[in-house]
């Protein structure tokens, strides 16, 4: 480093010290800033005063009706989230949650197009299950397959499976049901109400769903293993984990649990399949709510029902303002927005060049002793350990791609 | 971690006493009488202005709205709404806000009105272009369409006439008389539309042929614009479409074909080309509705709206493109419409296989084998929109060369 260059006056610097109370606050005041920057938006591009939005967005929860809604569209977007969440703590980038899932209703939908009806509904219900979970679980396991054999890039490969899966579904219905408007609607062989609730059922399943992969994650050798194979694959051979057993297991469970919601979604929800609106996306909003949680289900449980907090509110700040179908996407992105910003503070703080210097130097002193400790002391630092830490460490993931931009000396102690 | 799942509940406890703080509950009230000043209408969209389909419904509603003197907080309109358990949920939830009437204006919306309509008795649901209201029966679930193939028959007529002035000029050949037409979806609304569209056409000329194609979709830009651009490559000398977008039209304006277009006037942005455009006035329909709440008369099972309701209108001919006579020959159109001597399906002017049809069985009766269960054919002409106000007529007739089948998703 002999050539001259110019220095900027700031630098970033990677925070380590954050603690749990100032990070999550920064995290809630970002969530109301988000909310006061709606209504600014709102009040800008409508001619109606600022109290209006507030009044009419509160509406969105007024009646049993629509807080069950809530509860339950906040449920549906958790086990999505949930569903995603081992694949990326193994850093395992499916972003084909939506085509599993799509897969898993299409299964539902073929047992009960030819059941539904001739066959007592237990049967068909249990059947549509099974063959949901076996339909979610080979979508999710072909990618997990052809990344463990041959090392082929699994977002590419997921990504694109989405889409064969909407032509396959496609096909179904167009040589299924002879409507020709692209939907088919099922009245037989499908899950009903519990006592005149449609709700509850799906959002126990989800509450199980949660409390499993809060153990499974946090407490299981499997949840362990996986988290190995996520930090470091060398690390996790030299500890003796067959790494393609974590991949491929891991993705089963992933696919099990698309299949369990496309089951919800058609025999339990819609009674009916149609591309464009079963899933309708939400299969892509489930890998930001898992990425914006931190892989902490109890996080992805938050942000889920803040977002669907401020996709109702929009929607009915929307129908009162006649501000169209596309508002309600607006204010979620605003959300998003913030919240994504809030991240980058949480993860790095702004300092003044020659104060990043000074660290700098005290950090590279520190780093040549910790290279002549032993193997041993070094591993126990990289490999995750059954507690906090697992979480703590993928908190830094999401910005994890900038480290290689800026200047930070955090990362040199990796085991390679 | 305790501290999180602390952090957690506390936020959410916020949200949740918010939520509460700011409810004012307003529970469907089962004595409620109905009076002019205290009925709400909720109307359920599949899209929103964007689509020609639902600013016809949106712009009729505030029309009806404003001449029934009810206030802006009376009527409720919900954008967006797919054909999932979303219109269910958003059903129900009008209803509890304390709506008399819901309307919902897509074809796969009926499903999820009809469960709601079992949910909420004292509610009415109404819902637009369906086909299940005659066979489902229940007190409070009604269809409504309207004959809106007589619109499309005069629209048809200004079509032939243009041609024929086309024809006259030496611009074409009587033979190269070739129209094109962009569809949704193969089924019988859009078939009905079209054959009408046709029969139009050839009423004044004979020698009409039309090409179709399908888009598989309601309401996308791109996919209509390129149909337009690809029958007009294929020697279609004058374009009509159903579907929802202005694709088909801004394609026809920058080419210099004549359009004839559906759902309203694009005479604005097409003022070169813009001919005529049907649509359904839905004003009458929502004004029938409010008046038969509130006056206590009941509504019909499956209403249909016609030239006479003020429902099946014409809109404005547009400043450049109509043959000259236009006007006064739909006129003349319009009165043989209305006294019955024009009838649009009449078994004379049409042949199937080069046959003259005597009898067709349609499918009124909704069921999952779509079977056909209705004689259409009566004296002669096929009655379309009398067994059901939703159209029936999907008949492939002599003339018309559909060039493919496509249909995918996304249906109205």
């Amino acid at each position: 480093m002999t050539k001259f260059k110019f220095e900027p006056i700031f630098h970033l610097a990677k925070r380590t010290d954050i603690d749990w109370k100032k990070s999550w606050g920064i995290r809630l005041a970002a969530f109301i800033l988000s909310i006061l920057a709606c209504a600014v938006v709102s009040t800008l591009i409508s001619d109606r005063s600022f109290g209006f939005f507030f009044e009419n967005f509160f509406k969105a929860f007024n009646t049993p009706q629509k807080l069950w809604n809530f509860f339950h569209d906040t449920a549906i977007l958790l086990i999505i989230a949930l569903a995603v969440t081992p694949c990326f703590k193994m850093r395992f980038w499916n972003i084909g949650g939506e085509g599993q899932i799509l897969m898993g209703a299409l299964g539902s939908a073929v047992i009960i197009t030819f059941m539904g009806g001739k066959y007592p509904d237990p049967a068909t219900i249990i059947l549509s299950l099974v063959l949901s979970l076996a339909f979610g679980i080979v979508w999710a396991v072909i990618p997990a397959l052809f990344k463990a054999k041959w090392n082929t890039n699994e977002t590419l490969l997921t990504l694109m499976m989405n889409y064969i899966s909407v032509c396959i579904v496609d096909y179904f219905i167009k040589s299924e049901a002879s409507s020709g408007t692209g939907t088919m609607s099922f009245d037989k062989g499908v899950v009903g109400p519990i006592g005149n609730n449609e709700f509850i059922l799906k959002i126990i399943l989800v509450a199980i769903v949660t409390i499993f992969m809060v153990v499974y994650l946090r407490y299981s050798k499997h949840g362990y293993e996986l988290a190995v194979v996520g930090e470091s694959e060398k690390t996790a051979r030299y500890i003796g984990i067959n790494t393609k057993k974590v991949i491929v297991r891991t993705l089963i469970l992933c696919g099990a649990i698309c299949g369990l919601i496309g089951f919800m979604l058609v025999s339990a929800t819609n009674h009916s399949i149609n591309t464009a609106s079963t899933v309708a996306g939400k299969g892509f909003t489930g890998v930001l709510i898992s990425w914006l949680g931190h892989f902490n289900p109890l996080g992805m449980l938050l942000c889920s029902f803040l977002f669907v907090f401020i996709d109702r509110g929009a929607t009915q700040v929307s129908t009162y303002a006649r501000l169209g179908a596309s508002y309600p996407d607006m204010m979620t992105g605003i959300f998003f927005f913030f919240i994504v910003a809030t991240e980058f503070f949480i993860n790095y703080k702004i300092l003044p060049t020659h104060h990043f210097k000074k660290k700098a130097k005290a950090e590279e002193v520190e780093e040549d002793t910790t290279e002549t400790e032993q193997t041993e002391d070094v591993l126990a630092e990289t490999v995750p350990t059954l507690n906090e830490n697992v979480v703590e460490d993928t908190n830094s993931a999401v910005t994890e791609a900038e480290d290689t931009a800026t200047p930070v000396v955090e990362n040199t102690k990796e085991v390679e | 971690m305790k501290k999180k799942v602390l952090a957690l509940l506390l936020v959410v406890a916020l949200v949740a006493s918010l939520a509460i703080v700011f409810a004012g509950c307003d529970p469907t009230d089962e004595d409620k009488v109905v009076t002019m000043d205290n009925i709400k209408i909720g109307m359920i969209c599949l899209h929103d202005e964007n689509s020609t389909y639902d600013k016809n419904f949106i712009v009729a509603m505030n029309e009806a709205a404003e001449a029934l003197g009810l206030r802006e907080d009376q009527v409720i309109i919900v954008t967006g709404i797919p054909e999932s358990d979303e219109c269910y949920q958003k059903a129900c939830e009008l209803a509890e806000e304390g709506c008399d009437i819901v309307f919902a204006n897509s074809f796969g919306h009926e499903d999820y009105m009809i469960k709601a309509a079992k949910k909420y008795p004292n509610v009415l649901f109404a819902h637009a272009t369906g086909t299940k209201a005659h066979t489902e029966n229940l007190p409070n679930f009604v269809n409504a369409f309207a004959s809106i193939y007589e619109g499309r028959y005069m629209a048809g007529v200004a079509a032939g006439l243009k041609l024929n002035e086309m024809i006259a000029n030496g611009e074409i050949t009587a033979a190269q008389a070739k129209m094109g037409y962009v569809g949704a979806f193969t089924y019988a609304e859009v078939m009905s539309g079209y054959t009408s569209f046709y029969l139009g056409a050839k009423s004044v000329c004979p020698t009409v042929t039309m090409d179709v194609t399908f888009t598989g979709s309601w309401y996308d830009e791109t996919a209509e614009n390129n149909a337009a651009k690809s029958l007009i490559a294929g020697g279609c000398v004058l374009i009509s479409q159903h579907a929802d977008s202005m694709g088909a039209p801004n394609a026809c304006e920058e080419a210099g074909v004549p359009n004839v277009s559906y759902n309203g006037s694009t005479a604005d942005a097409c003022e070169d080309t813009f001919i005529v455009s049907s649509r359904i006035n839905w004003a009458p329909y929502y004004t029938y509705l409010v008046n038969s709440l509130v006056n206590g008369t009941e509504v019909a099972k499956d209403w249909t709206g016609t030239i006479a309701t003020g429902s099946v209108v014409l809109t404005a001919i547009g400043p450049n493109a109509p043959a000259a006579g236009t006007q006064a020959k739909l006129d003349e159109v319009k009165a043989g419409l209305q006294n019955g001597t024009i009838n649009v399906f009449d078994t004379a002017n049409w042949t199937v296989g080069g046959q003259k049809l005597t009898s067709y069985l349609a499918d009124v009766d909704t069921d999952a084998a779509y079977a056909k269960d209705t004689e259409a054919i009566e004296n002669g002409v096929f009655f379309e929109s009398k067994h059901r106000s939703a159209p029936y007529f999907d008949v492939e007739i002599d003339g018309i060369t559909l060039l493919d089948r496509n249909y995918g998703n996304d249906a109205e």
